[in-house]
């Protein structure tokens, strides 16, 4: 008997419904029951409150892995893992000096599973930010970022501003030596516009860095304070603010027009494999009143949206695999290789060398020179330059394209070897003979906050893109090289804080040659 | 204005804009009330991180330098970032807190160094070479009776500032 027929009276009936029970309650989670048709495919994602954050066909060009690597959902899959493990976390640990070491010391040697689940979470919060970084880079060259995109691009620069946050809130909760020194350095660096208001002698006045290390620490040392505040931030604060961001991240791609691909994707596609199910059977019916709301040039009237295929099931299996490939990326790496642990804190004596979580290495390679300069005057500008991006490249070819077409990839090339041995000579330069202050130790220190490789490596960086505008008269070369330049620079900087400096901050070669201590 | 306002103009010219409805009027003033005062509030609460008092531990504590203390030579006090040196019968106290980030610094001869980025200080505090921006910072020192000193780590003095026991 079909689900649908009436029931007979009484209790014959009553059994009947008992029997039936399960499988309607199977049918009501799904308001359009199964995808099957392609309009039950289309219901099933925008009759769903969290599959409808897609659109409900998806265009062939935006399937291929080319376009995007996966890396947006890979990045997503990350946090999302990062969310159940955390919250199984939370069980176990306390928020408060020496109770927090001791916590996640029995999470790592007694609780069942407890080690397993705190190297998944820290696996998959490195490779959050590795993806995340991967995809804004794999955005700017494909120039997906143009019109109507530049405000997602803006979006997104928020979102890897809160991955950044959420990394380095979380590397302090272990309360051991590597996280309460590399949390004293971050502070102080929080403190550091005192460089310059020092030297203008002007601190008494106008304290903004004393005020942000205040605000951040909730007092003038690490201490119990600042351990709930970044447990606060790192469990609550942050993730629901990515959590709201994402959102708009995700709607904005489809209420942009899927993501960007090339004027011509249409041409350049082969055409679909015969198994696929790529065919438009039923017409639209409600074009015309789509039109109205939808932005484009044309409406699609009388013709279905040429190129797409149901996102139930050709987006979603996709993304099911870009999940699953991250968890089990994740699990392989836990399995082989445990989070670290040092001795628990000590105010008084640093860990020698201290080093902050790896991404933000290249950054302490820059601040070994000038706290301010390399902490808060660079990344500053990097993060401005990148956001006005958008808004300043204006060209129209090239979008959803990689390096924008042909000939960009030679120019990213060059500016690669470019921005590589730019860094490459300064760092040179820097560790052989040193710099300013070893040259003349009563340089003021206004002198060694404006001069010092981080600034003149910027500088060579923005000499050389401004030249690239003016040599191919093009806005978007002048990015490309830019960008390049800035990740080539961040490559090195980032290889020579891990692996190439020691204690003191002294360079060695290997860490087998670091002197005993 | 000439016109009465108990008696509205019986011809209103075409141009005049629109009274705009009581209704609307109590609805727009009432919501624009409570932004405001969500606004007011938010400001308010805005004050709330940033603590009044400072929660660390008191920075103040007493020592009795080792007789046996050579002049020149620094003595650290258990527990506590400082190193106290001793000329004769005159006592000065030099914080070991580095000034470019925060890690404590090292007596090596000739001054100190900081195991963070290599900030090298001479025996007075000034900076020698390294990222730090300004010299170590001096504390007060008091004579507290008995030759033991009371130091305060957090009331830097100019450098140079000793005290006599
Ligand atoms: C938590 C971090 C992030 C997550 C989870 C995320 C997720 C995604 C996803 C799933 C997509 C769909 C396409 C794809 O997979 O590549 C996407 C597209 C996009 N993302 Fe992100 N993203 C993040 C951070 C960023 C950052 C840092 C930027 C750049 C500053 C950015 C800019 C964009 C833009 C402009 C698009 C549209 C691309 C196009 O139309 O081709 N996102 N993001
Ligand atoms: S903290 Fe001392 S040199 Fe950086």
């Amino acid at each position: 008997m079909s689900l649908e027929t009436e029931t007979p009276p009484g209790l014959r009936g009553f059994i009947e419904n008992a029997k039936r029970a399960p499988r309607r309650f199977l049918d009501s989670m799904f308001r359009s029951g199964k995808p099957v048709t392609d309009r039950g495919r289309s219901n099933f994602v925008f009759g769903n409150v969290y599959l409808h954050l897609h659109s409900a066909r998806t265009h062939r060009w935006s399937l291929r892995w080319l376009t995007t690597g996966g890396l947006g959902i890979v990045s997503l899959s990350a946090f999302l893992i990062t969310l159940v493990t955390g919250v199984l976390l939370m069980f176990y640990y306390k928020p408060y000096p020496e109770a927090a070491y001791l916590s996640i010391k029995d999470i790592h040697f007694i609780v069942p599973t407890g080690r397993f689940l705190r190297n998944i979470h820290r696996w998959a919060a490195n490779v959050m930010v590795v993806c995340v970084l991967l995809h804004m880079a794999r955005v700017f060259y494909t120039c997906a970022y143009r019109k109507p995109r530049e405000f997602n691009w803006v979006i997104g620069m928020l979102l890897l501003a809160t991955t950044l946050g959420l990394s380095f809130t979380g590397y302090l909760l272990p309360w051991d030596q590597l996280a309460y020194w590399a949390i004293t350095i971050g502070a102080n660096i929080a403190q550091s516009p005192r460089e310059v208001t020092d030297a203008v002698n002007i601190t008494q006045h106008v304290d903004p860095g004393g005020f942000q290390k205040l605000i951040l620490l909730g007092s003038d040392e690490v201490g119990e304070e600042a351990l709930i505040r970044f447990y606060l931030l790192h469990v609550m604060i942050l993730p629901l603010i990515l959590v709201g961001l994402l959102a708009v991240h995700f709607w904005r791609i489809r209420k942009d027009g899927g993501l960007a691909r090339p004027a011509d994707a249409d041409k350049r596609l082969p055409l679909p494999d015969v198994k696929t199910y790529p065919v438009f059977t039923e017409a639209p019916k409600k074009t015309y009143s789509l039109a109205a709301i939808v932005k484009g040039r044309t409406a699609a009237v009388g013709a279905g949206p040429e190129n797409t295929v149901p996102s139930m099931p050709h987006l979603f299996y996709g993304e099911a695999a870009a999940f699953m490939l991250t968890v089990f990326v994740c699990v392989l790496l836990s399995i082989f290789i445990d989070a670290p642990l040092k001795e628990l804190a000590n105010p008084l004596v640093p860990e020698n060398p201290a080093k902050a979580p790896w991404y933000f290495l290249g950054l302490q390679e820059l601040v070994a020179h000038s706290a301010f300069a390399g902490g808060i005057l660079i990344p500053g500008i990097v993060i401005v330059g990148l956001g006005l991006i958008p808004y300043l490249d204006r060209e129209k070819s090239g979008t959803g394209e990689w390096f924008g077409g042909p000939g960009g990839l030679r120019l990213v090339g060059w500016s690669a070897v470019f921005g590589l041995a730019a860094v490459i000579a300064i760092e040179t330069v820097a560790i052989r003979f040193g710099w300013i202050r070893q040259w003349f130790p009563e340089a003021p220190q206004l002198l060694i906050t404006a001069i010092n490789p981080g600034t003149v490596l910027m500088a060579v960086y923005g000499v050389y893109s401004v030249w690239l505008v003016r040599r191919y008269n093009s806005t978007r070369a002048g990015a490309l090289g830019l960008f390049t330049c800035f990740l080539a620079g961040f490559l090195v900087l980032t290889l020579i804080g891990t692996y190439f400096r020691g204690p003191n901050w002294d360079f060695f070669w290997s860490p087998s040659q670091w002197p005993g201590h | 204005m000439t016109t009465d306002p108990a008696k509205p103009d019986p011809k209103p010219s075409r141009l005049d804009p629109e009274a705009m409805p009581r209704r609307d009027f109590l609805g727009i003033a009432a919501t624009s009330l409570a932004f405001g005062a969500c606004g007011f509030a938010a400001i308010g609460a805005a004050r709330m991180p940033k603590a009044a008092v400072l929660p660390s531990a008191s920075k103040k504590f007493k020592v009795v330098l080792p007789e046996s203390l050579p002049p020149g030579e620094p003595f650290f006090p258990p527990g506590r970032s400082v190193a106290l040196f001793r000329e004769g019968d005159r006592v000065h106290a030099i914080s070991t807190v580095c000034t470019h980030l925060g890690c404590i610094v090292k007596p090596m001869t000739g001054g100190f160094e900081c195991p963070c980025h290599g900030s090298k200080f001479k025996p007075d505090g000034s900076v020698q070479r390294g990222p730090a921006p300004k010299a170590l910072a001096w504390l007060s020192v008091h004579a507290a009776g008995g030759g033991a000193v009371m130091v305060d780590e957090g009331t830097p003095v100019p450098p140079g500032t000793k005290e006599t026991l």
